[in-house]
């Protein structure tokens, strides 16, 4: 058995039983920690399977963020801990419930060991068309180019799902300010950082931005950087959550789509159908839709980790 | 295997941009309504809405005109590469019944929706605009995309479209129910996603033209088809995965019920046509096909005779839902002909489009009537309803025509469905769905009654009215319970003559004295209270020994509900159900 | 049997874990937990995928990594959205259970 069969075997091993911990361990808290780590693993997963995006993108958003949010839930819901394992079924459920999912997973390996060999792939398809786009980077020539209307109904899934938490909000603090005021010690560690980080964050956003063109990188990754630092100075008290009501926020929240959507109907006239890219312009356009939809995303995913307003503009 | 075909020489046809149009457009109008906000959103809804409905109607006119399709490639760029959108007869007929239904509702809930004065924005209002924009441009996505991963963001889409507007008054009990959908829905989507990566990992495509070309009976289809088949299942709210529906279409504000039950549902329906038809008719089973029959069946027994159980009106149209939704699945058995080979388009495909697109109105009417009542009255139970026949006699009116129009009588377009499905099960000698087709009628007749009984009783005194109804949302109810009545005129279009030549003959007005009579039954025996008022409630203690037993009946099935509908039970059948499919794909060649 | 396909396998025993903590875990939030399970494992499947898709100097095949990214945030945002829901279910009614279901009416006047 060579090295590399060593290190991805136990990675999967580590993998599952971090993720049958996270199932199985009786307070939620430490299964939502365990959720954390469990998605840091499964980055590493992703680069052994050379899917160097798609591990910025697990890290980041499937450890990061996913893990922010399920961590300020714990800790809200603790009161409700025990109340809520009284529920829990019996050992005659359980058992139905192991074997139905046992079967399940048995289908699924049955058709991962059947997979047919040459694996299918579109990737020289890619090869061939990638050329017109002016990138480098396949998987950004597949977001924004080939399959750029996934991206695009992608930037409206988010803001759809800003929307649904917004009606969340509570009557009388409509239009105000989306989580509590956080009252940290402005000398303390928290504020150092929150004042030590951003600027670095930004710089290394803007580079995975523009990296992302030729390299593993992009607006994904780069606005849910963008997003982190913001929540960071929001939690650390160096400034507020504005209140949902101001047009400029909700604004920059469409203003990815809306370009991506101008820039697309642009492409009727100009190379012929909807999402096409002139001649020899691709590249530009192509940077400046990632641009304004990585200041859309972070803005975004960061209302999407505050939740609905609690507190009203002026509190 | 020999070599994949690279890509079907495929074009843009003539026209195809409006599709590109008819999907876009809902979405700019969330976004201008977002970002214009307090009372621009309705704005936005009004002009965008009426502009929507003439795209649709223009693209029906093109395709017509050019005998076909409509195939636009998105970017240029041919699948298995790039996405196409395609319109076929099929989606767009459900382009135009959403769009209609839209528009109906938007006038309906003109009234539902005001904006305090001195407020510039308020949450309700803003937020039930958007998401109706919502709602309607997923829905259109679902009906155009041609590709198996943009049907997935659809779906999403339409998830996060629907279920705020479960919650959107804010109430614990409507929290919950907006929860428990959300998370099913999600456990839905999963699974279909899941079976796309099957698909993926075996044929190198996720387009649904090409898919159909390469889907081979092995493992991967197997697998796949049985993991979608019951993701959309549980986002369809199918008996016995239906444990989010009532209390979810129950709760929502009545506007936002009709949209759920009429259009939201119907997204997940539609998926599954497509998946069954259009990508994998050569991998799925009569035998699979008899189960997905089967728990229509079982979805329109169960759901009637629990809504005859219900004592609110918004409890019991919900549950009449389940049962519709249930008329829906019966069109898979039928499409199998006697030597099981899925037939494509013939007479159970178009039956079951008529049926949807019926159901869709009718459904919506009835929401929306019984919304005006709980508005007027400040309540909706059903045992108080008395007077309101008098006081509100359009809105009535709205109510009982499309309860006509969901049995199927004539002429309404669910009764040429009806006679389509029948055709169907003659030619392949499938009696049983015979029986099932007929007898459905009378359960369904049956909550009709009973709503109607309590509805056109005598109010002794003057009637409490606690507002007044819009009248144009009186007018809006009326008008979409009349469109499912005259969708019978779709006996000119594609329907076989021979099925509606007798309409006004002997054996067909038996029919439907016949399912009267059986709904009238079914009401004196399994409703709650005594329909015609002699004794006491629930007790059955002073009625014959036929209407204990059939008060038992009801019990016994509302008790299975409630059973089915706990979350262990839920998704174990999920699960279930999954597996069963995946069986009878599998050993039913 | 070579390392993708461990991958593969690992993916399988994912969603089958988060399937079963679907069903027997009451706690909302951690159904929230297991529904992200089971997404990362079909995630994991279409990686393997891809990576199986490997071709002229392309690590993978691109597009499903592209989805996968796709996917991981409408995740995300599907796990936003229940969350704010959960919460806001809390505190309105200081209860997080999923069942049994309160009976749901339309408000009475």
């Amino acid at each position: 058995m060579n090295m590399a069969l060593l290190i991805d075997g136990s990675l999967v091993v580590l993998i599952l039983a971090v993720a049958i911990w996270t199932i199985a361990v009786r307070d939620s808290f430490a299964a939502v920690v365990g959720y954390a780590i469990y998605g840091l693993m499964l980055a590493l997963a992703w680069v052994r399977l050379a899917a160097i995006d798609a591990a910025l993108t697990e890290a980041a958003i499937g450890g990061g963020l996913t893990g922010v949010l399920l961590i300020r839930a714990a800790v809200r819901l603790r009161p409700t801990e025990s109340v809520v394992a009284g529920e829990m079924p019996g050992r005659f459920v359980k058992a139905l419930a192991a074997v139905l999912a046992g079967t399940v997973s048995a289908a699924l390996a049955v058709v991962v060991l059947s997979l047919p060999v040459p694996a299918p792939t579109l990737a020289p398809q890619v090869a061939g068309h990638i050329a017109s786009t002016g990138l480098g980077n396949a998987v950004t020539a597949v977001l924004l180019a080939f399959r750029a209307i996934d991206t695009l109904l992608e930037a409206v899934v988010l803001i759809f799902a800003l929307i649904a938490v917004w009606t969340l909000t509570p009557d009388n603090f409509w239009g105000g300010r989306p989580g509590p005021k956080y009252d940290t010690d402005p000398n303390g560690m928290l504020a150092y950082l929150a004042r030590l980080l951003p600027p670095v964050g930004i710089v290394v956003a803007v580079y995975v931005l523009w990296v992302g063109a030729d390299l593993p990188g992009g607006k994904f990754q780069a606005g849910t950087l963008l997003a982190a630092m913001w929540l960071l100075a929001i939690m650390a008290g160096l400034t507020e959550a504005p209140p949902i009501r101001r047009r400029w926020l909700r604004g920059v929240l469409v203003a990815g789509t809306v370009v991506f959507l101008a820039i697309g109907f642009a492409g009727v006239p100009l190379a012929g159908a909807f999402l096409a890219y002139p001649e020899g312009f691709a590249k530009p356009l192509i940077i400046a839709i990632e641009a304004a939809s990585m200041l859309s995303i972070a803005f975004t995913l960061a209302l999407l980790v505050l939740g609905p307003p609690e507190r009203s503009e002026h509190s | 295997m020999s070599a994949l075909p690279i890509a079907i020489p495929e074009m843009t046809t003539a026209g195809g941009f409006l599709l590109v149009l008819a999907l876009m457009l809902p979405f700019l109008g969330v976004l201008a309504a977002l970002v214009l906000g307090g009372r621009n959103a309705q704005r936005v809804a009004f002009l965008t809405i009426p502009s929507g409905l003439a795209l649709v109607v223009a693209i029906a006119v093109e395709a017509v005109q050019s005998g076909g399709k409509l195939v636009y490639l998105l970017g240029g760029w041919v699948p298995p590469l790039g996405v196409a959108l395609r319109a076929d007869g099929l989606s767009m007929v459900m382009l135009l019944a959403t769009a209609l239904i839209i528009l109906a509702v938007a006038i309906y809930a003109r009234a539902d929706f005001p904006i305090p004065a001195g407020a510039d924005e308020a949450r309700a209002p803003l937020m039930f605009w958007t998401l109706l924009l919502a709602v309607w441009g997923s829905l259109n996505l679902i009906f155009l995309a041609g590709d198996l991963f943009t049907l997935y963001v659809a779906l999403e889409l339409l998830t996060f479209a629907g279920v705020p507007l479960v919650c959107l008054d804010g109430r614990p009990e409507t929290l919950q129910a907006a929860l428990r959908y959300l998370v099913y829905a999600l456990i839905g989507s999963v699974l279909y996603m899941l079976g796309a990566v099957l698909l993926y990992g075996a044929y190198g495509t996720l387009d649904i033209a090409l898919l159909a070309q390469r889907v081979q009976p092995e493992p991967a289809a197997f697998v796949a088809a049985a993991l979608m088949t019951a993701g959309l299942l549980a986002k369809t709210a199918l008996f016995p995965l239906h444990l989010w529906l009532p209390p979810a279409h129950a709760g929502a504000p009545a506007a936002a019920s009709a949209v759920l039950s009429a259009l939201v549902v119907k997204g997940s329906w539609f998926l599954v046509v497509r998946l069954w038809f259009d990508v994998m008719p050569g991998v799925v089973t009569p035998a699979a096909a008899q189960l997905l029959g089967a728990l229509g069946a079982a979805a329109i027994l169960f759901g009637s005779i629990v809504a005859l159980r219900q004592e609110r009106l918004k409890l019991l149209v919900a549950y009449s839902t389940l049962a519709q939704i249930g008329y829906l699945f019966l069109m898979f058995p039928l499409a199998f002909d006697a030597a099981g080979n899925v037939l494509g388009h013939g007479a159970a495909l178009t039956g079951g489009l008529l049926q949807a697109v019926s159901h869709a109105t009718a459904k919506a009417a009835m929401f929306m009537a019984a919304g005006l009542i709980y508005a007027a009255l400040g309540h909706d139970r059903i045992a108080d309803l008395a007077g309101v026949g008098r006081a509100m006699p359009v809105t009535v009116l709205a109510f009982a025509l499309a309860g006509l129009a969901l049995m199927g009588v004539v002429p309404s377009g669910a009764y040429i469905a009806k006679k389509l499905m029948l055709e169907a099960a003659d030619g392949s000698g499938q009696w049983w769905w015979t029986i099932v087709l007929q007898g459905g009628a009378a359960f369904t007749a049956g909550y009709v009654v009973l709503v109607l009984v309590s509805v056109l009783r005598r109010h002794s005194g003057a009637m409490p009215l606690v507002k007044p109804v819009s009248r144009l949302s009186e007018l809006a109810a009326l008008a979409l319970a009349m469109s499912s009545l005259l969708l019978a005129l779709a006996a000119l279009g594609p329907v076989p003559g021979h099925l509606v030549s007798n309409l006004l003959a002997p054996k067909e007005l038996g029919a439907l004295l016949a399912v009267v009579l059986g709904g009238v039954l079914l009401a004196l025996g399994i409703s709650r209270r005594p329909l015609l008022g002699t004794e006491r409630a629930d007790t059955g203690a002073n009625g014959g020994p036929l209407r204990r037993a059939a008060l038992a009946a009801g019990v016994a099935f509302e008790r299975v509900d409630i059973h089915a509908r706990r979350w262990p039970v839920a998704s174990m059948s999920l699960l279930c159900l999954a597996l069963l499919f995946a069986a009878l794909i599998v050993g039913g060649r | 049997m070579n390392a993708v396909t461990f991958y593969g396998l690992c993916g399988a025993a994912l969603v089958g874990l988060g399937l079963y903590g679907l069903i027997v875990n009451p706690q909302p939030l951690r159904k929230i937990l297991s529904f992200n399970l089971v997404g990362s494992g079909v995630f994991l499947l279409f990686g393997v995928v891809a990576r199986r898709g490997a071709a002229l100097g392309m690590g993978g095949d691109p597009v499903p990594q592209a989805l996968v990214i796709t996917g991981i945030v409408v995740a995300f945002s599907a796990t936003a959205l229940a969350v704010a829901l959960l919460l806001r279910l809390y505190d309105a009614s200081g209860s997080a259970s999923l069942a049994p279901p309160q009976p749901v009416k339309p408000p009475e006047a």
